[in-house]
């Protein structure tokens, strides 16, 4: 899932200066999973904003509103037309496919979109993926070494690694050693002794924003005539 | 034939001297120079720091070609944080026809300790991974890519090991990835915990490393037992034994002992089998290796 955290309230209203029509916009997949704009957390920031609106004698007219994912198309139809702000709670991703459904709406980011992880505790959410798109997963004991390790190795811990914890902080398990030690406890240590040569990392970020087609998924020609658009 | 003087010192067999030059944080060449006087002829070479703990400092490549014209024998770093492989391999032509011929390649502190922590890291390589694309510069005479290079760099390749970070027993796998990717000289961590480091050469040893690669061990001076409890519980990947921090902090004059324990780690070292020769680190210290290699009895 993706994980974001709330903005602080006083960075969300210094982005509604002139502000009208205020929409906050909640998303019920990712970012109410991490808490951090959920239908609960769209509410509570629309109170917020209305509160500070009254108390400043701002004169806004704040709503708010969640669906189900804010990065599909089909959940944005109530929006569709509106041309006040949108406090996006929803992910990045969420928030740009809100302002292409409403070209005349100011969108305004209210969470801070950090990465791709999981659920590690209570309130606790740690980053597992990258999206480098070319998986290595099988040869380093399912823990990914270029999320999880700070220098992205792909040949075993750097020197700074030290009881298992990574030389950048002491509250971050060093990834390589975990690998090390999931390795012997599966009996792949051979893994470890093979050199990785130099990573591809076109189909990561440095090959330019990514586009994945389906073809599957993709209607066929007889589906297209169907559809007139033969 | 050897691509360089330390090649040669070490494919001799001669127990070698290698000492660290920290470039300076500004365009001080002088200065640069004058350390650079002061110190040749106490090393068979010199490390140039690639921008040293993540602090922005003089390139390691200028440091390197400023020693050159000094009469010092450079050993050029070259970390993976701030270069793709474009870069480098660029760099690596550009050293090459400067006169550099040593390099050690390393992954680099991470920048979260320099004076840029908001900066971008690049690891678009790592250490394995870069000796690996400099030997098939030097090898093949290709670039990483394939294409012929007409005139190849000679190039004399090194790269790091820490005894002492974890898992232990992975450290040795590790030092022997980088002999098979093309590690001809090896520069330990300083050894303070002479235990360790003798189980870790004892392990090379029963691979047959000590004969694919030259094993340099890291020393270095230190002046007081505070400096000792920095290294200890600040500086990632370090084992100082408490009897060290101890010896420093009961001794009359700290400074004195930490020549006399650098000195005495010098002559442990050349006991060990495996062990080709020592490489000095005195940071900020740098007016005291010609003393410790005269008094440990090893200047070239």
């Amino acid at each position: 899932m993706i994980i974001a955290e709330r903005k602080p309230l006083a960075e969300v209203l210094s982005m509604l200066e002139g502000a009208r029509s205020i929409a906050v916009l909640g998303c019920r997949s990712c970012t109410a999973i991490c808490l951090a704009g959920g239908e609960k957390e769209a509410k509570e920031t629309c109170e917020a904003i209305s509160l500070h609106s009254e108390l400043k004698g701002r004169g806004w007219e704040v709503m708010t509103l969640t669906v189900e994912r804010a990065c599909e198309k089909e959940f944005l139809e109530p929006l569709v037309g509106f041309s006040g702000t949108v406090v996006s709670m929803a992910c990045g991703v969420g928030a740009q496919v809100v302002q292409e459904m409403c070209p005349d709406a100011r969108v305004v980011p209210g969470v801070n979109t950090s990465n791709m992880g999981a659920p590690e505790g209570m309130g606790v959410f740690t980053e597992k993926c990258t999206g480098c798109g070319d998986c290595v997963l099988h040869l380093t004991a399912g823990i990914c070494p270029i999320t999880r390790c700070a220098k992205s190795l792909l040949n075993g811990p750097c020197g700074g690694s030290q009881n298992g914890r990574c030389e950048v902080s002491p509250d971050t398990p060093c990834a390589w050693d975990q690998i090390v030690r999931a390795l012997e406890m599966q009996g792949r240590t051979d893994l470890l002794e093979t050199n990785v040569p130099p990573k591809d990392w076109r189909p990561s970020r440095s090959g330019g924003p990514r586009r994945i087609v389906n073809q599957e998924a993709r209607p066929g020609e007889a589906e297209n005539e169907w559809r007139g658009k033969a | 034939m050897s691509a360089s003087l330390l090649q040669e010192a070490l494919d001799d067999g001669r127990f070698t001297v290698t000492a660290e030059i920290g470039p300076p944080r500004s365009c001080e060449t002088e200065r640069l120079r004058e350390v650079a006087r002061m110190l040749k002829g106490y090393a068979h070479a010199f490390n140039l720091t690639d921008n040293q703990a993540a602090n922005v400092r003089m390139s390691s490549m200028a440091s390197s070609l400023i020693c050159l014209q000094e009469g010092l024998e450079p050993v050029m770093q070259m970390t993976c944080r701030d270069r793709n492989r474009i870069a480098m391999q660029s760099d690596i032509i550009g050293a090459c026809a400067l006169g550099v011929r040593n390099v050690l390649c390393i992954s680099g502190d991470h920048q979260t300790f320099g004076n840029h922590p908001q900066a971008k890291n690049v690891y678009d390589l790592d250490s394995i991974q870069e000796l690996m694309v400099l030997r098939r510069m030097r090898d093949e005479g290709t670039n990483w890519s394939g294409e012929t290079l007409p005139q190849p760099p000679q190039l004399y390749l090194g790269a790091a090991a820490n005894p002492f970070a974890d898992p232990f027993e992975f450290r040795v796998t590790r030092l022997a990835k980088k002999v098979e990717a093309g590690a001809q000289f090896i520069q330990t961590q300083c050894v303070l915990d002479i235990e360790r480091f003798r189980r870790f050469m004892q392990m090379a040893v029963e691979r047959g490393l000590h004969e694919r690669t030259h094993m340099i061990a890291g020393v270095i001076p230190l002046r007081s037992h505070k400096a000792a409890l920095f290294m200890k519980n600040k500086v990632a990947g370090m084992s100082v034994p408490d009897h060290v921090v101890e010896r420093l902090r009961r001794a009359s004059d700290p400074k004195e002992e930490g020549i006399r324990l650098c000195v005495e780690t010098i002559d442990e070292m050349r006991s060990i089998r495996g062990v080709h020769g020592v490489h000095i680190t005195a940071i900020a210290w740098e007016d005291i290796i010609p003393r410790l290699v005269t008094e440990a009895g090893i200047r070239p």
